[in-house]
């Protein structure tokens, strides 16, 4: 019986030949991540089974979530962090200055490769699959034993099989297309699963479109979601890291719970509304609804802060006045891409449009800082979850989107269609 | 080990968010967590819960975060055990690490109402409720798990394997 990729980076790194769905097993890691909310958490747990971590060129700390600290509580988090990772002696460790959102900063780094087995204290550490890696979250306890031991446990997961054929239209991108797909299975529809995305409509999405799909992954409850390494992969690969990859194909008789065939080209601007991800709406139906007015718009994240989400939604900002009742936050998601918005002349579009432009972080994705709503508050938002208070008030609201739709509704002062939004 | 109280029901799909809201995040103090435990679906769940009482929930119990913050808070308030059709995988991990039994049984779930008085045998994985005077078979954990439960928790596992 033939494995899936998935299953096959896993037997690897349990030193066995075959693995199947089921099999309990101890499995090397490649990298073990923590960050600002789950890492101080995890050091008084690793503590107490070590001294020293397994490896310091293994084991990665980002302070994203509440930094630049929010709070006072949040800065003694950051503070303990900061002086495990010097203590340590700890290779990755980012500081606010040079730090990045976890999900993007470590493979822009070159951390994290193909082939690898990752576990992070943050449930969006799917998001390395883009690059045709294993990676999981997992909580804090998993994580310290992680960081003590280097090995963890894996029950090895079936899969489903997502066979994507066909070319997503000029404003389709990867958020439209997992949120798709997520509405069609449901936010449980891959739970305990690999979500393995296979067929040749892969080769037209980019790594950002890969990298936004992989991330929401967990929001349809899987394990993991991977795509596999072509030659567009393997060049992001070298480009950003020196580290050695190993590249895995799933066998020909792999066995796959489920196939869910995804044609690209028909799939519409989507928007997941509250308070689930997989709530999606096309934006067809959408604008048959009354205009749904809006408050904020959020254009960042793990999901789509890198920079071809930048230049998606300052291509439709550029020359366009923000709605008067909208506030936006653009969050670019790490220090490079940042720095290139600047050099592109993005930075330029999004203030004279009337947004405001952010240091790197995880922000108001998580309800931390920097765009909290208040009761009764519609925001449009390119993050990855809308559950009820995510953001802030109870009663606020989340509507998912890509970052050309959330850039749309930021001028419309409603959800709009891209689509209509007309490029200068 | 048995656990027996009065159970607060929920529905599919409650998140990590809604059972430790983000904001309270800046500690992982498990009383202060405790403090806050449900509160962005149900306020009054801190002030109402007793030592022993169950949480019943429907599908894909925990989804979302990786917050261990989530069955932490929930172990501190005094739940003694949550039933659910189906958990979130990140959660259904964290609750084994951190010690709060949880427990998979679909027709449980569904037979089981808010305020009800239910009994739960981890060892038989016998659901009782005892309000309805039905019993329920839930399913029993992999024996792997049970080692690491049987040790309290993965860090003492860890240790005593390492050793």
């Amino acid at each position: 019986m033939g494995m899936t990729m998935t299953q096959k980076i896993l037997a690897a790194h349990a030193g066995l030949d075959h693995v199947e769905a089921g099999q309990l097993i101890m499995a090397d890691l490649d990298v073990v991540m923590a960050n600002d909310i789950t890492g101080p958490m995890a050091i008084p747990v690793f503590r107490q089974m070590a001294d020293k971590v397994y490896d310091k060129e293994k084991v990665v700390l980002v302070p994203d979530h509440f930094t630049p600290n929010k709070d006072i509580k949040s800065a003694e988090n950051a503070k303990a962090l900061r002086e495990f990772a010097k203590e340590q002696e700890l290779t990755h460790y980012y500081e606010v200055g040079q730090m990045g959102i976890e999900h993007a900063i470590l493979p822009e780094k070159g951390i994290v490769v193909a082939g690898e087995c990752i576990i992070g204290a943050d449930s969006h550490t799917c998001t390395y699959g883009a690059l045709g890696a294993f990676s999981t979250g997992m909580g804090t306890t998993d994580v310290a034993t992680g960081m003590a031991t280097g090995q963890i446990w894996f029950k090895v997961p079936g899969a489903i099989k997502f066979v994507l054929t066909g070319k997503p239209s000029r404003y389709v991108s990867g958020k439209d297309i997992i949120i798709h797909i997520i509405g069609k299975i449901g936010v449980d529809g891959a739970l305990y699963k690999s979500m393995e995305f296979t067929g040749d409509g892969i080769a037209n999405l980019s790594m950002d479109d890969r990298f936004t799909m992989a991330n929401m992954a967990i929001e349809a409850g899987a394990k993991n979601g991977i795509f596999p390494v072509d030659a567009l992969a393997e060049g992001y690969i070298r480009e950003h890291s020196d580290k050695e990859y190993k590249i895995y194909e799933a066998d020909e008789d792999a066995v796959y719970e489920d196939v869910v065939e995804i044609d690209l080209s028909e799939v519409r601007p989507t928007v997941a509304f509250p308070h689930l991800p997989g709530n999606a709406k096309t934006i067809d139906e959408i604008e048959a609804m009354e205009p749904i007015k809006i408050d904020q718009v959020v254009i960042g994240s793990c999901t789509n802060g890198r920079m071809e989400d930048m230049r998606r939604a300052a291509a439709i900002l550029k020359g366009h006045k923000v709605h008067p009742d909208v506030r936006v936050m653009v969050i670019p998601a790490t220090q490079k891409i940042y720095k290139q918005c600047i050099k592109e002349g993005l930075v330029d579009i999004f203030i004279d449009a009337g947004c405001s432009f952010n240091t790197p972080s995880c922000g108001p994705c998580m309800g931390g800082h920097m765009g909290v709503l208040a009761a009764g508050e519609k925001c449009v938002s390119t993050t990855n979850r809308n559950f009820v208070g995510r953001m802030g008030h109870v009663d606020s609201l989340i509507y998912l989107a890509s970052p050309e739709t959330a850039a749309a509704s930021a001028i419309a002062g409603y959800i709009a269609n891209p689509e209509k939004a007309g490029e200068n | 080990m048995k656990a027996e109280g009065r159970v607060f029901k929920y529905g599919d799909n409650v998140d990590t968010d809604v059972i430790i809201p983000a904001r309270y995040l800046n500690s992982f103090d498990p009383q202060e967590l405790a403090s806050h435990a449900m509160a962005d679906i149900d306020p009054e769940f801190v002030n109402k819960v007793q030592p022993g009482d169950l949480i019943v929930a429907n599908k894909n119990f925990g989804c979302g975060s990786s917050r261990e913050h989530a069955p932490l808070c929930l172990k501190t308030a005094g739940v003694s055990c949550v039933i659910a059709e189906t958990f979130a995988r990140i959660f259904y991990r964290n609750a084994i690490n951190i010690g709060l039994p949880i427990i998979e049984c679909p027709e449980a779930a569904r037979n089981i109402e808010d305020g009800d008085q239910v009994e739960v045998d981890f060892d038989s994985g016998m659901i009782y409720n005892r309000t309805k005077g039905i019993q329920f078979q839930g399913q029993p954990f992999p024996e792997f798990m049970q080692k690491i439960i049987a040790a309290g928790g993965l860090v003492n596992y860890t240790n005593q394997n390492r050793k």
